[in-house]
């Protein structure tokens, strides 16, 4: 078998309820072994597309194909793709052990090799000796590993994650993201992850597919989505930028607070430039070019950096080194041409 | 039909789903048909027919029966059955009203208790509810027999006579009817009472509430749904109770219940009885409307 | 504040006493040794042991057993499919309400009704078969008649809480239809069917009305029997068996609390899982 085949693609799919697109057409190439994420705001599709990958809903219409082979019509016992679900729907009634035995038991496998296998599983995500507790006795962290072992455990060709942490507290959360990106890499499985959290789908991902109303606006690693975001959702989404609105004359920028260089000229006259808090650099010296004198409007203490408000243009700026700013100061705000980022409006 | 779809995770076709859905639900509905349905129908029927000379139905259609209820009789108009019908709906109000008095303070009390003897005050609201009705009614001839204080009490202030019990009497029909249908009330509303929020009730305290308005506004709404269920299933049999009116009402204080018993026993009457059943299903559900309509408005408040 | 608990406390004992000391005076009236009057004439139990050598109480008592175990039994298995077949599939939205609506018709329609209808109803059919003549048989439709509602609402309820994603798990864990109605389906319902039937049992025993309109001279239970006996006279041997109808109440409260409370402890652990 060629590379080429393997993987998940996704051609074409598209399902309506009533008369509103859940999921418009889409058509993606997940590759064999990456962690991909669909990231979007509830009710953008993101979970139904994941529901029909699992069997759980049928498309309208498009194709699946799992490592060359169609599996548009087969239904969820028949595909081997396991899923996390959002509040991990445990077996209340039914002990750890069994929890994650259940796929192997459904499939018949000799007592010695579930015991074998569950046993493994239960090391591998430190279930340690927990085997005869029942979900209502773990923590939800301990529930969530419970849900990843009873998946993974049928060495799935794809693991699919419907909002595994929002369950799970914030500080927890951030600590499970990283593990799990390191299970991901060590199993070297496909994962296929849906979240509405930006800073997860960062840290998780191969790669990123941002939906929006049953569309995917912008497909790519986390690098490229982030930094070169394509729209103003987008943009907005994977954390606040400052969007600059303006007018594109004679190779300028114009807008209400300066005239800017930019890196490559946009294909339209009037729209918007989008410049990361992080990425502008205040200076007590005027800078070559694409800089603007500004005043300290606002400041927001965030513990690991500040987050600074300029006005005119109220611009966003974080950084943990301007310390001795206070409100009213004066400085040069400077946007390097390569920082300012296009959008397609 | 054809069409295929995935439900609850296993991809079918409609055609299957509908028929497997139609296999569950068929044996069910079908007895519900026969046994419920079905005679509910040929009940409204029967309500036209007419009575035979040996009690037998006489199938011809006739207003007779409703014209009767409505006290036209052969020697002109009474208002006995219509006297009888509001009666019923009039001690199933009370029955109702004084059932929902007792309930809330009974409610505050056991909810107020620790949790261990809680459970043991409910279980003591618990077992009246499921005692047989005949023993709980019949019970009250002791209470209220001649020899005992309570009825020795009603000759000295001289409302009976000395050596009479208190029953048949619409008194002793009242005190049956509130001891049978109380705890129908009283345990709904205690599973809405114990789920008070009651930093309401104490929010309305610090705005110096009369106790009055703090339960209008934050005690009565919350408990609502509670309320609504034993309101409900007070209210409806109440209207049909007639063990109670028999045993301690007598001829006295008849209630429809009694009515409808009589026309299917003694006086065989069907046809008569079914119109009489008619008048108390309209009056019930009509009941249940206005309770509806005042719930729903209370809301908006 | 302090009145107003007072006032509570008070109503509250009031209420109790209200409802008890008329049962209490039965139990206290069956232990007298006269048999007529109500003045005190020293302990006996002659009253108890008399029951057990009365023919009719004897059968009135097994008559109320059979009643209520058979009808229970066929309720319990027709209202539980008719529970799944109402919440696990996709009806039209008009053929819901209306089945919504037949299920609450016991609910909302006083029972005496559905008791004139089952009279005419068996006199119909009566004519088509023997087996329609008033006694134990007629008894038992009537009460499954009205159980089957109240077994359909309890198990359903029971069914919405379970959810979909439970079996939605199991499928995507590849469990086979019967291998998922094993497993985790009827496990989870049980508790549902259980309470479900407990209801109908009581509901059983606990019917009079539907009983007296469809019952037959051979199939007298024991609410029948103690009805048509104090409209006659009161004696003590009705307060015994009346006491001791009494007690079995309360040994069946008891066992339904703990049953249930053990039933309810699991769904508040389900439910803080989900």
């Amino acid at each position: 078998m060629t590379t080429q085949g393997m993987g998940l693609h996704l051609q074409g799919i598209h399902k309506t309820y009533g008369k509103t697109a859940a999921v418009n057409n889409i058509s993606i190439e997940i590759r064999s072994g990456e962690f991909f994420t669909l990231l979007g705001p509830s009710g953008c599709g993101k979970t139904t597309l994941l529901r029909m990958i699992a069997g759980m809903e049928l498309q309208d219409s498009g194709r699946i194909i799992l490592d060359g082979r169609d599996i548009t019509r087969l239904p969820a016992i028949k595909r081997q793709i396991n899923t996390v679900f959002q509040s991990y729907a445990l077996f209340p009634h039914l002990n750890i052990f069994e929890n994650i035995a259940f796929g192997l038991r459904s499939r018949k496998l000799p007592e010695n090799e579930i015991n074998q296998r569950v046993a493994q599983s239960m090391d591998m995500l430190e279930l340690g000796n927990m085997k005869n507790r029942f979900p209502h006795q773990l923590s939800g962290g301990q529930n969530q590993r419970v849900a990843l072992a009873r998946a993974l455990i049928n060495e799935p060709k794809v693991l699919l994650l419907d909002e595994p942490m929002s369950a799970l507290d914030a500080k927890l959360r951030a600590q499970v993201q990283v593990e799990l990106r390191r299970l991901q890499q060590k199993l070297h499985q496909t994962f296929i992850l849906v979240t509405h959290d930006q800073d997860e789908a960062l840290v998780v991902s191969d790669r990123v597919a941002v939906m929006r109303e049953g569309q995917i606006i912008q497909f790519g690693t986390p690098e490229q989505v982030y930094d070169a975001p394509k729209n103003k959702f987008v943009a907005e989404f994977l954390g606040a930028a400052n969007l600059i609105p303006g007018r594109f004359e004679n190779g300028l920028f114009h807008t209400d607070i300066g005239s800017f260089v930019l890196s490559k000229p946009p294909a339209w006259n009037q729209g918007l430039v989008a410049i990361r808090p992080e990425w502008i650099t205040v200076s007590e010296t005027q800078p070559a070019q694409n800089g603007i004198r500004a005043k300290v409007s606002e400041i927001i203490y965030r513990g690991t950096s500040r987050d600074l408000w300029f006005e005119p243009g109220r611009i966003r700026v974080r950084s943990s080194t301007y310390k001795h700013f206070s409100i009213g100061d004066e400085a040069w705000l400077e946007f390097a041409p390569s920082e300012l980022v296009v959008l397609d409006e | 039909m054809n069409k295929l779809m995935i439900w609850y995770g296993e991809l079918l076709t409609q055609k299957n789903l509908i028929k497997r859905g139609a296999l569950f639900l068929t044996p069910g509905m079908l007895w519900l048909m026969i046994f419920l349905i079905l005679p509910g129908l040929i009940l409204v029927l029967v309500s036209f027919a007419g009575r035979g000379s040996y009690g037998e139905l006489v199938w011809e259609f006739s207003l007779e029966n409703y014209s009767r209820l409505m006290g036209f009789g052969v020697f002109g108009w009474t208002p006995d059955y219509i006297v009888i019908l509001l009666r019923s709906a009039w001690v199933a109000i009370v029955t109702t009203g004084i059932s929902v008095l007792l309930s809330y303070p009974l409610c505050f009390f056991i909810a107020g208790k620790p949790k261990r003897t809680r459970f043991l005050w409910l279980t003591l609201v618990i077992i009246p509810f499921w005692t047989n009705m005949v023993i709980r009614t019949y019970s009250w001839f002791l209470i209220l027999a001649p020899e005992l204080p309570l009825a020795k009490l009603a000759a000295w202030l001289k409302i009976i006579s000395p050596g009479m019990a208190l029953y048949p009497s619409a008194f002793a029909v009242y005190l049956g009817m509130v001891s049978m249908f109380l705890p129908f009330v009283a345990l709904p509303l205690f599973s809405s009472v114990e789920r008070l929020d009651w930093t309401l009730v104490e929010a309305a305290q610090d705005l110096y509430a009369s106790n009055f308005r703090i339960f209008m506004h934050a005690i009565l709404p919350q408990t609502l749904p509670g309320l609504s269920v034993g309101v409900i299933l007070t209210f409806v049999p109440a209207m049909g109770m007639f063990v109670v009116p028999d045993l301690l009402g007598g001829a006295k204080y008849m209630l429809v219940g009694n009515l409808i018993q009589q026309q299917f026993g003694a006086s065989r009457d069907w046809a008569f009885g079914a119109a009489i059943s008619m008048g108390l299903m309209i009056l019930t559900l009509f009941s249940l409307y206005l309770y509806r309509k005042k719930i729903n408005n209370t809301e908006l408040i | 504040m302090k009145k107003l608990t007072l006032l509570i406390n008070i109503v509250a004992y009031g209420t109790m006493a209200f409802l008890y000391l008329p049962l209490m005076a039965v139990a206290f009236f069956s232990v007298n040794n006269t048999k007529y009057g109500l003045a005190w004439k020293g302990f006996t139990l002659d009253w108890y042991l008399a029951l057990f050598q009365n023919e009719v109480i004897l059968t009135a008592a097994w008559n109320t057993l059979i009643l209520a175990v058979i009808s229970t039994l066929v309720s319990t298995v027709l209202g539980t499919a008719l529970a799944i077949g109402l919440d696990r599939f996709p009806w039209p939205r008009k053929m819901n309400t209306t089945f919504d609506l037949v299920l609450h018709l016991p609910v909302i329609i006083p029972d005496i009704i559905l008791a004139a209808a089952l009279v005419v109803v068996f006199s119909f059919l009566r004519t088509f078969s023997g087996l329609f003549e008033p006694g134990l048989f007629t008894m038992i439709i009537g009460h499954i008649t009205f159980q089957i509602a109240f077994v359909a609402l309890v198990v359903r309820s029971r069914l919405v809480s379970i959810g979909k994603e439970v079996e939605e798990a199991a499928r995507d864990l590849y469990a086979t239809t019967p291998y998922l109605l094993r497993r985790v389906t009827l496990p989870l319902l049980m508790p549902g069917i259980i309470a479900g039937a407990m209801l109908a049992f009581t509901l059983s025993l606990d019917d009079f009305v539907i009983s007296f309109f469809t019952a037959g001279p051979d199939s007298i239970t024991l609410p029948l029997y103690i009805f048509a006996a104090v409209r006659r006279v009161v004696t003590p041997q009705i307060h015994a068996l009346s006491t001791l109808v009494l007690f079995a109440t309360i040994a069946l409260v008891i066992v339904m609390e703990r049953l249930s409370q053990k039933i309810n402890k699991k769904n508040v652990l389900m439910e803080i899982d989900n």
